[in-house]
């Protein structure tokens, strides 16, 4: 065969210039491709999760209830009313624990496929801020179809300010999955550390940062369980959004601020876990 | 087993002529030592996972406080179908371990199984050897409910202990706990023999979840229509979660018998199935 | 292209390179040829700027790797040793996606991929699985990957190691088509038949230090006699006859399974043998390879 284009003058001028202002963009849309793969299991669980979570705890097991658990400005809400951003939140914080471990593993050790990227111009920062725009993206998604079932459902008290909550829900998913993120990266082999994680860290804070009923009801020796919960902040954060919980404006940003705190801190280490890994 | 010797057979006497009971369409894929499998189960949570065969335990036990106890300050006593009051603790407990025991099962049954099966090349090695497919089967399924069994005993003296066992019968939910647990395997392990994909896998857990959230396990059935009732009443964790329940809390009666018969009707047609399947990924 | 001068890489205190000093020249192909762990893995990553030097000096492309790394690898093709192709997704697509982190647009790498597919005779798979690839395909994929962005140098991390003697023909062919057309090529390797075949000079290295430097041809010239005669007696006879061989050729190596007798010519040699009344059990001349000047240089075989 002849390929004279695929001659390579020593001569000839480097085809690009680098380092490329969008290679986190490239990283996602490598990182889209791949979930496409899996598109259904997204589409299903992104529409499955809430509305079996809606109909089962916010409908079915509130049933039981004797007694109201929150109220609004306007007085008491509906148990639904009150689970619902909760659920949002762990919703994305799941979508984390998946995409933020396996990903990351297969990335540099089942699939290696970081290690492909590692050998063009983009840096290992850019090969963190693609996943992380890629996982955004997906969180933001299940957000949304969240938003929209608890629109159906009638779950939302506040219609101004309610449609922060994928926000929210993004916000909560990074500041849980980003540390996450860099522990998995120094990771060389799985030996159940996920799974660990899966049944240790986020079961745990899945049932005991307020998510069914308010952190006030656990014994206060527990509540330092809610404080130091992304989980927590983001469902009371999702709260005041959905249907203005009523809390001082302070405390409102303590969650913001703790939740960008993880966020940030989380990326930043896992930035240089990456390039300790990759250089 | 025996001391190795020049003259020991190859496969131990004993089991041997049990295997040899068998009808030769089944002998081909059996040969009586699945006991080796469950021994390298053990091995293998002892060097690599131990964490992961840990967590199993507490799952459900962190599930009981949250609930049953935290939300259960606003529940207070749930009235049962026969009328009946019982706190609502008693209530979900038996429902937890129903529900660790069938994902558990499940688990062991279907991940596990196709992550060897397509990825460990763990059962190509195995069946070079003198063992049969269905070794390894029932192996796998022996050890997951051992292990099962294990985190069954442990959840009941947690129940025990929080005095949520209200009749002498609650001891016989551990051998309820292994049927179920062996109902939802050997269907798991039929179901991952047709599985191809990770994505067809993902399928698996997303009929988990309804099933989690809907089968009497966290409110009883009557909230739901009739039609509803009927459809949750066809679905298997629901006979689980009655079983275990009405053993915890004393109805001894004859409707167990019928989730009984439920469970042993489901091992017999997932073993027929996963038997017939072996067949024909393994032999033909 | 590539400078390396006292080039050192040490893993907390072991040393993988050890100063190394080579020299690529534009249109070259140029070869590091050493047994496992010699260092040769370590080399081509700090070429391909992926991992700093500890020390000495190194250019690549005339920029220093410390500080131009981006700008480096946007000129470079890499191999390496372990394929590392996304398998979820299709041939083509990785070839697309792969142009993608070159900033190249979505067009230019439709239309490089096919074309690149030719090359490496992948055409018809284009809309396979990677799995189901077989392991000559993935090499030639990955090499078809390397090209993508149009290197000035291509790097080639064993590219070889595990294919059958088939598949490896077909991927010399590839790869010599690429020297023709004046890539310049650094290939590592421990198969000396490969070495021979795609370099036009190298450096043997061991313990991550240069042994020796030169073309193929040079190299055995100058550290071998131009034929081998090899000589099986029986593992446990191999040492008593060698004793009684002193004397014949120039230089005599006795290794556990045979015995290689250095010689400029092997009928010669051979008949000596029988003349001492020695039968060997089979007997063999061949011409000298690089294997004879790896074992002169470090009494060790490359592949052991
Ligand atoms: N990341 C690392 N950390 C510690 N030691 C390493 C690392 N990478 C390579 N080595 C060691 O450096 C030596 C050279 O390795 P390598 O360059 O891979 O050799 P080759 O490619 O020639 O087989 C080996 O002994 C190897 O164990
Ligand atoms: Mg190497």
């Amino acid at each position: 065969m002849s390929a004279p284009s695929l001659s390579t003058s020593p001569t000839t001028a480097a085809p690009v210039a680098a380092p490329h202002r969008r290679a986190a963009l490239y990283v996602a849309e490598h990182q889209f491709r791949s979930m496409l793969n899996y598109k259904w299991t997204v589409v299903m669980v992104g529409v499955g999760t809430p509305l079996f979570y809606l109909l089962g705890i916010g409908l079915g097991l509130a049933t039981l209830l004797d007694a109201d658990l929150a109220s609004g400005p306007g007085g008491p809400v509906p148990y639904v009313v009150f689970v619902a951003p909760a659920l949002l939140a762990s919703a994305t914080v799941s979508v984390a624990t998946e995409e933020f471990t396996y990903t990351v593993m297969s990335g540099f050790k089942w699939r290696r496929v970081f290690w492909g990227i590692n050998a063009t111009p983009v840096e290992p920062g850019s090969i963190v801020s693609g996943l992380v725009i890629a996982v955004a993206a997906r969180m933001a998604f299940g957000s949304l179809l969240y938003l929209a079932l608890m629109l159906a459902f009638g779950a939302v008290g506040d219609l101004w300010t309610v449609w922060l909550l994928p926000l929210v829900g993004v916000l909560g998913g990074l500041a849980f999955g980003l540390p996450l993120l860099a522990y998995a990266s120094t990771l060389k082999d799985d030996n159940g550390q996920f799974a660990a994680v899966q049944r240790f860290v986020f079961t745990p804070l899945f049932l005991f940062s307020g998510t069914f009923y308010p952190l006030e009801t656990l014994p206060s020796a527990l509540h330092w369980i809610g404080w130091i919960s992304p989980l927590w902040h983001a469902s009371e954060l999702g709260r005041v959004l959905s249907y203005g919980a009523v809390k001082p404006a302070w405390v409102t940003a303590v969650h913001v601020l703790v939740l960008l705190a993880f966020a940030i801190g989380g990326w930043l280490i896992a930035r240089r876990t990456f390039t300790r890994r990759l250089r | 087993m025996s001391a190795p010797s020049d003259t020991a057979p190859l496969v131990p006497e004993r089991r041997r002529g049990l295997a040899a009971l068998l009808p030769a369409s089944v002998r081909a894929l059996y040969a009586g030592n699945a006991r080796m499998f469950v021994v390298r189960g053990f091995l293998s949570a002892k060097t690599n996972n131990w964490i992961v065969v840990l967590s199993g335990f507490f799952e459900p036990v962190f599930f009981l406080i949250a609930m049953g106890i935290g939300l259960g300050t606003y529940i207070g006593d749930v009235e049962l179908a026969n009328g009946q009051t019982v706190p609502y603790a008693a209530f979900i407990a038996p429902a937890l371990l129903a529900v660790s025991a069938m994902n558990g099962a499940v688990y062991d049954s279907t991940w596990n199984v196709f992550f060897k099966m397509h990825f460990g090349k763990l059962y190509d090695a195995v069946l070079s050897t003198s063992m049969g497919p269905l070794d390894v089967a029932l192996g796998e399924i022996s050890y997951a409910l051992l292990r099962g069994l294990v985190y069954a005993t442990g959840f009941l003296t947690v129940m025990q202990l929080m005095g949520l066992n209200q009749s002498w019968t609650a001891i016989l939910s551990l051998p309820a706990v292994l049927l179920v647990a062996f109902g939802f395997a050997s269907v798991g392990m039929a179901i991952t023999s047709y599985m191809k994909t990770f994505q067809q896998m993902d399928w698996i857990n997303f009929v988990m979840l309804p099933m989690f959230l809907f089968s009497a396990t966290f409110f009883p059935l009557d909230v739901y229509p009739e039609a509803i009732q009927r459809l949750i009443q066809a679905l298997p964790l629901w006979h689980a979660v009655e079983l275990v329940r009405g053993l915890t809390l004393g109805q001894f009666g004859p409707q167990l018998l019928v989730h009984v018969g439920y469970f042993v009707a489901m091992i017999a047609v997932g073993i027929t199935f996963t038997t017939r399947r072996l067949r024909a990924l393994f032999l033909d | 292209m590539v400078h390396a001068q006292s080039l050192t890489k040490k893993y907390g205190d072991f040393t993988a390179v050890d100063g190394i000093d080579f020299e690529v020249a534009p249109g070259e192909s140029f070869g590091l040829l050493g047994p496992n762990g010699a260092g040769k893995s370590t080399t081509m990553r700090m070429v391909g700027a992926v991992s700093s030097r500890t020390g000495g000096d190194l250019s690549v492309l005339g920029l220093d790797p410390d500080t131009h790394g981006p700008q480096i690898r946007a000129q470079l093709g890499v191999v390496p040793q372990e394929d590392n192709l996304d398998a979820e997704l299709k041939v083509r697509d990785n070839l697309i996606v792969y142009g993608r982190y070159f900033g190249l647009s979505r067009a230019v790498c439709a239309a490089r991929a096919d074309e690149l597919l030719d090359f490496a005779q992948l055409t018809e798979k284009a809309q396979a699985k990677v799995d189901d690839l077989s392991g000559g395909m993935k090499r030639r994929l990955t090499i078809a990957r390397a090209l993508i962005n149009t290197p000035r140098v291509l790097m080639l991390d064993e590219p070889t190691t595990g294919l059958d003697p088939q598949a490896r023909h077909v991927l010399w062919d590839r790869l010599f088509r690429l020297k023709e057309q004046g890539t310049t090529l650094v290939v590592t390797t421990h198969y000396m038949d490969e070495a021979e075949q795609l370099c036009d000079r190298l450096v043997v290295v061991d313990h991550g230090r240069i042994m020796a430097e030169g073309s193929p041809a040079a190299l055995i010239r100058e550290h071998s006699s131009r034929e081998v005669v090899e000589l099986r007696f029986g593992s446990t006879r191999n040492a008593a006859v060698a004793a009684e061989l002193e004397g014949v050729g120039d230089r005599i190596e006795v290794l556990p399974d045979r015995i290689l007798i250095y010689t400029p010519s092997g009928e010669d040699a051979l008949e000596h043998v029988s003349r001492a009344g020695l039968h060997p059990t089979t007997s063999l001349v061949r011409r000298a390879s690089l294997e004879d000047v790896f074992l002169r240089l470090t009494g060790r075989s490359l592949i052991e």
